[in-house]
This record gives structure tokens, sequence and C-alpha cells, in this order.
């Protein structure tokens, strides 16, 4: 009696952490129809709705749906699952005719580099990584170290309090980019800005991609400690910390997305600064473009600020206004690309 | 003595059946109301059972959840809340392959080598749990949940390229290095993919659990102590002991589930190494009543509901049916198995009832006469 109760108790209460079993995603239907060019994209942690890295991979699948005549499929990951689910969702992706098939984020790059040989004839993109190669791989990679310096930049411009927040989604090397980037850029402007910086989760708890009061509380501590503007590289979580800022009258800056033109983030707009924009989309319809010209594209394809793959949005009217700081920031930009500054890729 | 038996085996049957009806329906409830098709979900996912790669897919991490769910039922017969397991197979996992991928030994030594490492890991992860159990009376299920969180801290501290991880040129993630070959177990390769070898061990280990809990001295302690630790101690048996080896024994078989997956796929401990499946194995163990068979149809179950509710969203359903179906399950088998239990006992009374009413009879009758 007394086990049974106990288990009930505690088993009920465990059913919740139980929810967080694997599941994958992908489709299943009949090959080889090839008659009507498809392009398809898995989505990496947080899923469509991040108003952020997925969204903007979607953005771009949405554009070559529209400009393309393609059809677009999009399959969702679930949290905690393995290498084979990976593999499995873009075997069946690829199985259903799509091309290219593109897997979105680094997590992607074990399962693209076991599926990629078995469907020759199909294009695969890999976001984020250039470690796994292959005729049929394009590696899609950005210089997110050059934006975050922009936006570094701009930051140290308008803090008034001398205070900076960054706050990163999951303690990865990627996001460390990031972080790396905006302390360089925030440092070279003004050495007396002190940058606070924290992480939401460690891996393999990808939650700090995914879970906005996480990064709103984050936000809320650095702003209690007096920082006035906030960089959040966080995807879903992001989200959190702009309400946060918008909510303290401080400025927020967006990542990935222009997040100033997001509809989930209408309430907040007038308070996102500007947003470090990680061009996902116009490299997801640049790929699908060149498979539908029969010049697919493969090998390393690099977005940095010199081709706009990466950059500050100017969107908000209010961050064009601030003449100075754009002046700051253009010259930074015009800086990195001849070269003349080196941007770290790990703090 | 026999038909009570059989009355058992019925009602053991009752309580997973009557709770899987309840979540189907429960779930088609939210279906209904979320204006859906209530039972074209689950044609879709039936059929897309019928592919040999999710076949194969299913069956493989049924091997990884059995091994899971038999750590956990380990503790339940000793009524101890292992929910660590989840901690103790990650840290095992990672540390496994980083001692796989820093030698080369010929194959099997190289195989046993990282098994024992895994073992080894996740018995000294929950032991902790256990000592302070035995020494300070901590609740296993509170240090064990803290254990778990501790865990994935000082894996990503210890995954640091600056520590024991690697990072790949150009990629961004962090690994433990690759596995040398030989390290590697092979697998069945059947239509549609490959069945880890290490999958069948974990089925091999369910016969061992079994013989060690019903057949030994040991499981006879162990389960007697998990009844009453006070009647177990009057008859002779160290409740401290027992409680400390079965932590132990928990540990070393949670180590184990990450193995199929390490030693038959991915070679290597990445960020992208599946994570919760611990919990899970909670919810396994619940519904298979902590009998080794029942626990393989329970893995089997939670496996295909998550596979084959994959392609759900192609086809406009979301396929978070399957975890709402999951959590129902989990919360239906509680409700159920009590129900069942209380059922039975009645039942018993009843019966016993009866029979000593029928004797009292008798006795009256042969009094008259």
């Amino acid at each position: 009696m007394r086990r049974i109760t106990r288990i009930a108790t505690v088993g009920v209460a465990s059913a919740a952490l139980a929810l967080s079993a694997t599941a994958c995603g992908g489709k299943s239907s009949s090959s080889g129809d090839n008659k009507d060019p498809k392009a398809a994209i898995a989505y990496d942690i947080g899923g469509r709705g991040d108003q952020s890295f997925n969204d903007a991979a979607f953005a771009g699948l949405e554009k070559a749906e529209k400009d393309l005549d393609i059809k677009g499929t999009e399959a969702e990951p679930s949290e905690g699952e393995g290498d084979p689910d990976k593999v499995q969702r873009l075997t069946e992706l690829a199985r259903a005719g799509n091309n290219p098939v593109i897997g979105v984020g680094f997590a992607y790059a074990p399962a693209i580099a076991e599926v990629a040989p078995k469907f020759p004839k199909t294009t695969f993109g890999l976001i984020d990584d250039t470690s796994k190669t292959g005729k049929n791989i394009a590696n899609l990679v950005f210089s997110e170290e050059q934006g975050s310096y922009l936006a570094g930049v701009a930051a140290a411009k308008v803090t008034k309090s001398k205070t900076v927040g960054f706050i990163g989604g999951v303690e990865t090397p990627l996001i460390k980019k990031f972080e790396a980037g905006f302390v360089q850029g925030v440092k070279d402007t003004n050495k007396s800005v002190n940058v606070k910086v924290q992480y939401l989760t460690q891996p393999p708890d990808f939650g700090g991609f995914a879970k906005p009061d996480l990064g709103k509380a984050a936000a809320e501590g650095q702003i209690d400690a007096g920082a006035d503007v906030i960089y959040a590289a966080a995807g879903l979580a992001g989200s959190g910390s702009i309400e946060a800022a918008a909510k303290a009258k401080k400025w927020a800056i967006g990542v990935d997305s222009d997040q100033y033109n997001q509809k989930g983030l209408a309430a907040y707009k007038e308070y996102i600064l500007t947003s470090v924009t990680k061009d996902v989309s116009d490299s997801v319809y640049n790929l699908i473009k060149s498979v539908k010209d029969g010049k697919p594209q493969s090998g390393e394809i690099r977005y940095g600020l010199d081709k706009d793959g990466v950059g500050l949005a100017t969107s908000n009217p209010a961050f064009t206004k601030l003449t100075d700081v754009t002046a700051a920031v253009d010259k930074a930009k015009a800086d990195i690309i001849a070269g003349k500054i080196k941007v770290k890729t790990a703090p | 003595m026999r038909k009570f038996d059989k009355d058992r085996l019925l009602l053991g049957l009752a309580g997973p059946a009557l709770a899987l009806v309840v979540a189907f329906l429960l779930t088609s409830v939210v279906l209904l109301v979320s204006d859906r098709d209530p039972f074209e979900p689950y044609r879709i996912m039936v059929e897309n059972a019928e592919f040999t790669d999710v076949q194969v897919l299913i069956l493989n991490q049924t091997g990884t959840y059995y091994l899971a769910a038999l750590a956990v039922a380990i503790g339940f017969r000793m009524n101890l809340f292992n929910i660590g397991v989840d901690g103790q197979y990650r840290l095992a996992a990672m540390l496994a392959a980083v001692v796989g991928a820093s030698v080369e030994l010929p194959g099997p030594l190289h195989v046993l080598l990282i098994v024992f490492v895994a073992m080894f890991v996740g018995a000294f992860w929950a032991g902790i749990a256990g000592i302070l159990k035995t020494t300070r009376g901590v609740s296993e299920v509170v240090s064990t949940i803290m254990l778990n969180a501790i865990a994935t801290s000082l894996i990503a501290w210890m995954i640091l390229p600056a520590n024991l991880g690697v990072q790949a040129e150009g990629s961004n993630d962090l690994t433990t290095g690759a596995i040398p070959e030989s390290g590697w177990v092979p697998g069945l390769d059947v239509e549609g993919g490959t069945i880890y070898g290490f999958t069948f061990v974990a089925f091999a280990l369910g016969v061992v659990y079994w013989f060690v809990l019903n057949r030994t001295r040991f499981g006879f302690d162990l389960r007697a102590t998990g009844a009453s630790d006070s009647a177990a101690q009057a008859s002779g048996v160290d409740a401290r002991k027992m409680v400390l080896t079965a932590m132990l024994i928990s540990g070393a078989v949670a180590g184990l589930t990450g193995l199929p997956l390490l030693l038959g796929q991915t070679h290597t401990y990445s960020f992208s190494f599946p994570a919760g499946i611990g919990f899970t194995g909670i919810t396994i163990a619940l519904l298979g009543r902590n009998n080794p068979i029942g626990i393989f149809f329970a893995a089997l179950l939670v496996a295909f509901l998550d596979k084959a509710s994959a392609s759900l969203d192609q086809f406009g359903y979301e396929k978070e049916i399957a975890t709402i179906m999951q959590g129902l399950i989990v919360i239906s088998v509680v409700v159920s198995y009590e129900l069942v239990r209380q059922y039975g006992l009645r039942r018993q009374q009843q019966k016993v009832g009866e029979e000593l009413a029928a004797q009292a009879r008798t006795n009256k009758q042969e009094a008259v006469r």
C-alpha cells in the first residue's frame, strides 16, 4: 500500500518530466514524385514560431514557394532527440522527393553526413557547420561575430548607465561567437562600459533557446544590475528578454531575424533598437534557387558583412535618428570589410 | 492455488489494459475538443509504422528504453525511486565515450572496457544518493533529481575543449572525439537499417533481471526489503546494505542506457546525444509493472508512439498528440492500478468470506445432525 501511494504521488509529479521524451518529426509519403519541385527544411530546437533563427529559415522557404513555385515542407524536432531521429527525418524528406533538404542548425551535421551519400542526386543544405562536407552538401555559414560586433558598437554608444547585457541561449561555441563579437565591439568603442554576460542553460538542456521565461528572468536580473541595453542571442527565449527590456523601457537588441518587424513582438517593437540579422532566409532561398536552376550550390558558402549575410537592421526609426550611433556602426562595418578590424570568434 | 494465480494474472493484465483504453479515449477527447478527427492520427501512426526503417528505429529505441526502465524497476522493487537514471546514463555515456576514444584495444576488450566504465560511472553517481540515504536518511527522490542537474553541469564543463571535449574544425558542436572502430558493437543489418548489437544485450539483461530477482536469495532479500524493511530486518536482512546495493545496481544498469546508441551509431558523445530517456524509463517501468516482459511491451509501445508520431505534422496533426498520450498513460496507469488492486482485494475478501461461510454452514449442519 505504502509503495503504491508513494509511487503514485511521485509518478504523477514525474509525468511532466517524462513528457520530455523523445519523438521525431519527418515525413513519410510515397517516394519518387519528382515532377513538381519540392524543397524541405528540418528545424532546429524551438521550431517555427521562435521569431528568430527558425523563422528566418521559414521566411526563405516561403519566399521560394512564392517566387520559384516550389512546394515547401517543414519538419520539427523534439526536445532531447538523438541522431537517429534526425537521420530518419532527413531520409524521409529526401525520399519524398524534396530537393534541396536543408538542416537548420549544426546539430544536423552528423545526420547529413550519413544521409547525403545515400541520396547523391539530392542537395543537402547544412546551416552553421562546415565540419561535414560532400559533393551534394552545401555548408551555409555566417560570420555572426561581425554582426554582433556592430551591435556592441551600437550598445556602447547608446548606453547611459555604462552597463550593457549579453544573454546567450545555450552555452555552445556558436553562441560564444555572438558573445565574442559583441564584447569586442563594446570594448573597442568604449573601454569603460561594463558587459554583463549570462547564459540561460547548459547543453544538453537546449531550453535556453526555447523558453521565453528564462530569457525574461535573465534580462530582468541584468536590468536590475544597471544594464540599459540587452542583447539576447537566444532564439525564442530572446523574446522574453525583449519583453523584459521593453517593460523596463530599456533598449533591446534582437537577433537572427529583424525582430522589429516580427509580428509576435509588435507590442515591444519601439524598444527594439536594432537586430543582428543573420540572413538565414536568403541563404535558404539562394540554395533552393540554385537547385532549381540546375546549378546546385555545394561546399562552404559564407555569409559575412561584405555580402550583407549578417548585419544590423535599421528598420526602427528611433535607431536611424541616432546619427552618431549609425555613423559609428557604418565606420566599424567598413573597417571590418576592409580587414582593418579582426573580430574574434571565441571570447 | 493455481486458480488464484490465474486470477492474479488476469488482474495484472487488467491494469495496463484499462489504463491504455482510458488514455486512448482521453486523447480522442482532446482531439475532439480541439476540432480534429479523433481517430485519424492513430491510423496515420499505424501506417507510418509499416515502413521498415521506422520499425528498426522503434526496435532500437525499445532497447534503449528497456535499459532505462530496468534500472528504474530495480529501484522500484526495493521501494526506491531512482529518478536519477537520466543523469546517470548521460554522465556514464559521456565518460565511457571519453575513455573509449582515448584508448585503442583489441575488439572485445575495448568494448568491455567501455561497458565497464559506463556501469561504474552510473553506479558511482547513483551510489552517492545511496550513501546519502543510508548514512543521512536523505530521500533518494530529492538527491537523485539534484544529481541530474549536477550531472548536466558537470558534463557541460567536461565537454569544453579545454577539458575533455573536442571541437571539430568548422563545427559548432562539441564532442568527446570518435571511438576507434575496435570499440564499436556491430549490429544486425536488416532491410531498413541496422539493429544495434547492444539492443539484444538489453533484452538479454531482462532475463538476468528476472532470474536474479525471482530465483536467487539476493533477489528475495531485495523484494522482501522492498515490501517491508522492518520485517526483512527482523529476519536477518541488512536493510541498509540492501538499499545501497540496489542503488548501485540500478545505477550500473542506468549507465548502460546510452550504450546502444553510443556503440552502435554515434561513436561519440555530443550536444545532440539524446536526453530525457531516464524519465521515459519511469513511465515504462510503471506501465510494465516492473515485470521484465511487461516492461518490454511498455517500452515497445512508447517507442512506437515516439517514432510513429513523427510524420503527424505532415498531415496537419500536431505530433505532440503522442506526448499527450504518454502523459495520459502515466496518469491512468496509476489510477487504474489502484482501482484494480482494490477490486482484487475486495474480490479476495468476498471469496474468503464465502468459503468461511460455507464452512460454517457445513459445520452447523453437521452439528444439527
